[in-house]
């Protein structure tokens, strides 16, 4: 069965914003276990992308499937959606009122309906996986980015979601913090979570991604496995890219 | 008799308008409260129809002395709708409260638009209706910065309820002043009065600065240094 293969479908994804046409048409599918690396200049419709997938904004055209249930046209239904796609902000936006724990456990507290005890236990369970065990207590205005991020990936990960999808975790961060997230993220994708990337780093995009895709003007321009990108000519503008934004890279 | 015998033989008949008083601002903080917040919540998410609706309210409320308010509902309203012989103390309250919300409403708001779109984008893509993104993650954010704002009521309602004098409730102002025409001691009887109404305000303040302490968390103000 073909269709069964990819876990979350995405086809001919158009959206604009008044005259103009963020996203012209992007389509890929992803398998279980999958990392998909999005890299492109700013303003490319990368953050466009991963917020039409799970509907924080809504296509003009197009369709998205998980598994093999429509995403798109989902009306109310989108909130049981939204708890198998999981997602990571750039600025982690926890919420400012509640501890790192009550972070993690309020949404499978008011959305899941666990119990509080199985709440907490699950919770504290996903804060030990980023390392932030020790930090349960404490309020995000003591967290650093590195720490508070982290504890937005538990949070994302409490919901046992299908897919993740990763919004620049690290571009708010210093390169210290950032590897430490990094780190959470690469550990991640070995155990085979299903992961979507928007990042700039490129270390992490070469080292855990199954794919590479390149974003330009709204379209994927170009696309293919990491070594593709160090040997082939297909990734010529990806590779002028990386250059301007990185220096040179390996 | 002495002037100090003649005020003690009348300070209890003072202090049963401090129940009266505290009655009108438990009125005007309670009712303000209550429908303040829903208007709110109206004002920000609701549809059009209910934006006008509340937006016209306030302007209302907010447009009219409160002397203008209480006349207008002491002899006009309440009677016009059959209700001319309820307690004057009802009218004061409902008035005061009406006028409160108005008030109220707006400092919600703000405290409501302050808090940034990541929370409740975080909040909706972990699968949370927006009936309980705002229940559990924007109001109890909003309520913290509101407080300090909301907390200044207390003061501006306590000080305001001493124009319901003018319909006649029986609150600290309208009986200092029965006290005064029946005895003829004025000053000493006026500042009594007004030592009572400072040291009400006293404790409130004094009240409310420990629930700020209370729900005080990091990064929030509400609670002393750093407040919105
Ligand atoms: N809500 C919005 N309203 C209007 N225009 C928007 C909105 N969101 C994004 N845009 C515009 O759409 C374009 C693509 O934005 P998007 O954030 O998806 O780019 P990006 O590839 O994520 O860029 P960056 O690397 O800077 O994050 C930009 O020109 C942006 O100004
Ligand atoms: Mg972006």
């Amino acid at each position: 069965m073909e269709t069964t293969e990819y876990i979350l479908k995405v086809k001919d994804i158009h959206k604009s914003y008044g005259n103009v046409e963020v996203l012209k048409g992007v389509s890929f599918n992803v398998k279980k276990g999958e990392t998909k690396c999005f890299i492109g200049p700013s303003g490319t419709g990368k953050s466009t992308l991963l917020r039409c997938i799970n509907q924080l904004t809504v296509p003009d055209q197009g369709q998205i499937w998980l598994h093999d249930e429509e995403v798109t046209h989902a009306g109310p239904r989108i909130n049981y959606f939204r708890q198998r796609i999981g997602m990571v902000f750039q600025n982690f936006y926890l919420f400012d009122h509640l501890t790192a724990v009550r972070n993690v456990e309020i949404a499978l507290i008011k959305v899941l309906r666990m119990n509080p005890k199985e709440a907490r236990e699950k919770a504290m369970y996903e804060l030990n996986q980023v390392g932030m065990a020790d930090w349960a207590d404490h309020y995000p205005a003591e967290l650093s980015g590195g720490q508070a991020q982290r504890v937005s990936i538990a949070r994302a990960l409490a919901m046992d979601p299908d897919v993740i999808l990763f919004d620049e975790p690290t571009s708010a961060l210093d390169p210290e913090l950032t590897r430490e997230v990094i780190e959470v993220m690469r550990n991640l994708a070995s155990l085979g979570m299903t992961m979507l990337v928007v990042t700039h780093e490129m270390g992490f995009a070469c080292s855990a991604a199954n794919e590479i895709l390149f974003m330009e003007n709204g379209r994927v321009i170009e696309q293919g496995s990491p070594s593709d990108l160090l040997n082939n000519p297909q990734f010529e503008r990806c590779k002028a890219f990386i250059g301007q934004y990185h220096g040179f890279h390996e | 008799m002495s002037t100090e015998s003649i005020i003690l033989d009348w300070l209890p008949y003072l202090s049963e308008g401090i129940a009266v008083t505290l009655g009108l601002v438990a009125c005007s903080l309670g009712i303000g409260l209550i429908m303040g917040l829903p208007m709110a919540l109206g004002q920000i998410y609701g549809s059009r129809p209910v934006q006008i609706i509340v937006g016209t309210y306030v302007w209302f409320f907010r447009g009219l002395p409160v002397l203008v308010l209480l006349f207008l509902f002491y002899f006009g309203i309440f009677p016009g709708i059959g209700l001319g012989g309820i307690p004057a103390f009802i009218v004061g309250g409902t008035v005061l409260g009406l006028r409160g919300a108005a008030y109220q409403s707006q400092i919600f708001r703000g405290a409501i638009q302050s808090i940034s779109e990541g929370q409740m984008t975080a909040a909706r893509s972990l699968g949370m209706s927006r009936f309980t993104a705002i229940k559990s993650i924007i109001l109890p954010q909003a309520m913290r910065i509101a407080l300090p704002g909301w907390s200044n009521e207390y003061p501006e309602m306590l000080t305001e309820s001493s124009v319901c004098y003018a319909i006649g409730v029986a609150e600290l102002l309208t009986r200092s002043s029965q006290i005064v025409s029946q005895t003829y001691i004025t000053l000493p009887i006026y500042i009594v009065c007004a030592l009572i109404f400072i040291l009400l305000n006293y404790i409130g303040m004094k009240g409310l600065t420990i629930l700020e302490k209370k729900l005080k968390i990091p990064g929030f103000g509400g609670g002393g240094e750093g407040a919105l």
